[in-house]
This record gives C-alpha cells, structure tokens and sequence, in this order.
C-alpha cells in the first residue's frame, strides 16, 4: 500500500486552524471595514478554511495527479459559470439606461 | 502469465473486485470517482451561489437586512459542530487506516451524533423563521411571508427580503437533505465497520464517504458568513 497516512497532529492542527478561522470570520464580520472588505475578508477565510479541509481532511495534498486535475477542473468551470453571468448582468447599464 | 495473476489475485484482499489489479488501483478509482461525483455537486451548489452573489449585488440593503435577522449564533454554533463532525470524520478514517477498529466506530458513531445535532440545531431555526412569517411566498397558507418581523435598512424592500428567503431555504434547504444522506451513508459504514470490514488494508468505503461528508462541510463553510455574517456590521458597527 502506498497511501500516505496522514499524522494525527496534522488533523488535530487543521481541526484547532477551522475553528480560529470560524472565530476570526464572526469577529471581521461586526466590524466595520471600508467599503467592499468585510465581502473581501468573509470570503478569504472561507476559501482558506475550504482549502484546508480539501487539502489535508480529503487527503488531496497526498492525493495522485489525477485527483488534481479532477478537481481543478470543477474550479475552472465554476469560474466559467461566475464570469460568463456576471459578463451580462454586471455590464447590462453601461449602454444607456436600465 | 494468466495462471500468476490470478494466484496473485487470489492472495490478495477478499474485497478487491476481479476488474482490478490490486487493492490500491481499486482505491485509486474509487476516489476518483467519488471526486467526479463531487465536481458535479460543486457545480450544482455552484449555480445556487451564482444566484446568492447576483441578487445580493443587486439589493444589498435588502439581503442585509434578511441575512441580520438570522441567528448568528445558532449558526456559529452549527459551523463548529460540522467542523468537529469533520474532524471526528478524519478520525474514522485514520482509524481505519491503521486498524483501531473500536476508536473507528466509536468515530463514525460521533460524526452522525454531530450531525444529527446541527440538523436539530437547523430544525429550531426554520422554526424560528416559521413563527416569524418568513416562509418565502404562501408554503403555509396560515403563515404566508411577511417581513414585519425583520428590520429593513434604508434602501430594502420587503420583497426582496423574501428573496433572500428564497434563496436561504434553497441554499441551507439542499444543504440539510445532503446532510441527512450522509446521516444515512455513514450509518450503513458504521454498521459494517462495527463487523470489522474495513481495516489498513481495505477502507475505501469510509474514505470515500469521508470525501462526501467533507465536501458538505465546506459547502457549510461557505454558507455561513455569506448567509449569517454579511451585512452585520451595517446594524453594529456603522
């Protein structure tokens, strides 16, 4: 067998590393920030948090090539989807009145 | 040559299916699949995020105002019970890896308790958003939408506060079915794992339900500060 187990220090870390994280996004989030950073800020830590458990809880850190590609490709067309709506929606005024 | 291979076959785990070589190409395409699985499920919560940012940058005021009238603290307290069902799901499968096959199901046990709890948890909320008339458009014929009880900002109309109520039913609505299904994937691994099915050298099926209940985690990670959180600080800290 050639999987990698993944020490149980590292889950302890990433499981104290998720809850810092909870905490930190409720604090930025009744704070006031200048404006678009408390989106900028919630998001972050998510994307951050998100990466971690991908990384170490399902093991795609030790995960082959082909479990990258897999799920880089949901990335990819996730942002296909975002910037191709957004292309219409968030352009639709700058033609005139709407 | 044919002969050799099957001898190896045969000496090999009594779980590994004819079409494989070995058990780690078996466990190799089975995480895989799991993760195909998993593109489409980004994609299919992905297309309810898409619809959360579009008509949050549209009626900002609005959104904030819904979004306010949850329960941060209900669903702070939900967020670390899913990050410890995650942890305690990490654990199952780490315990199976090197063959604790007790800790591996006293695990799983923990992980569908938690999640057990944070569907409770969602239960007094959209109880809570029940007493309250927030039922988006007439559900309940008795209790049909009305945005009395929430607080509008300047700027937010009510009916794009049901709008966000649209949305946070659909959004935490598929996000509890997905839970349940995990409930239930999770009860039928605890139940093999309490027979001793899966040890180092065969666990997949925990793996790979681990990869599932993993992925609704994060999708939970999301959800909370875009749901609960933003627009907070308008009514705080503004």
């Amino acid at each position: 067998m050639s999987e990698h187990i993944v020490p149980l220090r590292i889950y302890v870390a990433i499981f104290l590393a998720l809850l810092v994280g909870t905490a930190l996004t409720v604090w930025a989030g009744f704070r006031d920030f200048p404006g678009q950073l408390n989106v900028i800020i919630a998001l972050t830590i998510a994307v951050i948090k998100a990466t971690l458990v991908v990384l170490y809880f399902m093991h795609v850190r030790y995960s082959s090539r082909l479990v990258w590609v897999i799920f880089t490709s949901a990335l990819f067309w996730l942002a296909i989807l975002f910037a191709l709506t957004f292309s219409d929606y968030w352009t639709r005024c700058w033609l005139g009145p709407c | 040559m044919a002969d050799s291979a099957s001898i190896e076959h045969e000496a090999s785990h009594a779980a590994l299916q004819h079409h494989f070589e070995n058990m780690e190409q078996q466990r190799e395409a089975g995480t895989l699949g799991m993760w195909v699985f998993l593109v489409t499920e980004i994609m299919f919560f992905g297309g309810m995020f898409l619809a959360y940012t579009l008509y949050r940058s549209k009626y900002p005021e609005a959104f904030a105002s819904a979004s306010n009238h949850l329960s941060w603290q209900l669903g702070a307290i939900n967020t670390g019970v899913l990050i410890f069902s995650s942890f305690t799901m990490a654990m199952a499968v780490y315990s199976a890896q090197i063959g604790k096959r007790r800790n591996q199901v006293v695990c799983l046990g923990l992980t569908i308790l938690l999640g057990l709890t944070f569907l409770g948890i969602k239960a007094i909320e959209y109880h809570e958003k029940y007493v309250d008339h927030l039922i988006p458009g007439k559900l309940f014929p008795r209790n049909p939408f009305n945005a009395s009880t929430v607080h509008l900002l300047p700027g937010a109309s009510a009916n794009n506060v049901e709008m966000f109520y649209w949305i946070y039913f659909a959004m935490t609505g598929m996000h509890a079915v997905h839970m349940i299904i995990g409930v239930g994937l999770l009860s039928v691994i605890m139940y093999f794992a309490a027979r001793g099915r899966y040890g180092p050298e065969y666990h997949a099926p925990v793996e790979i339900s681990g990869l599932y209940w993993h992925f609704v985690d994060i999708v939970w990670i999301f959800l909370f500060p875009l749901l609960y959180l933003l627009g907070r600080h308008l009514e705080h800290g503004g």
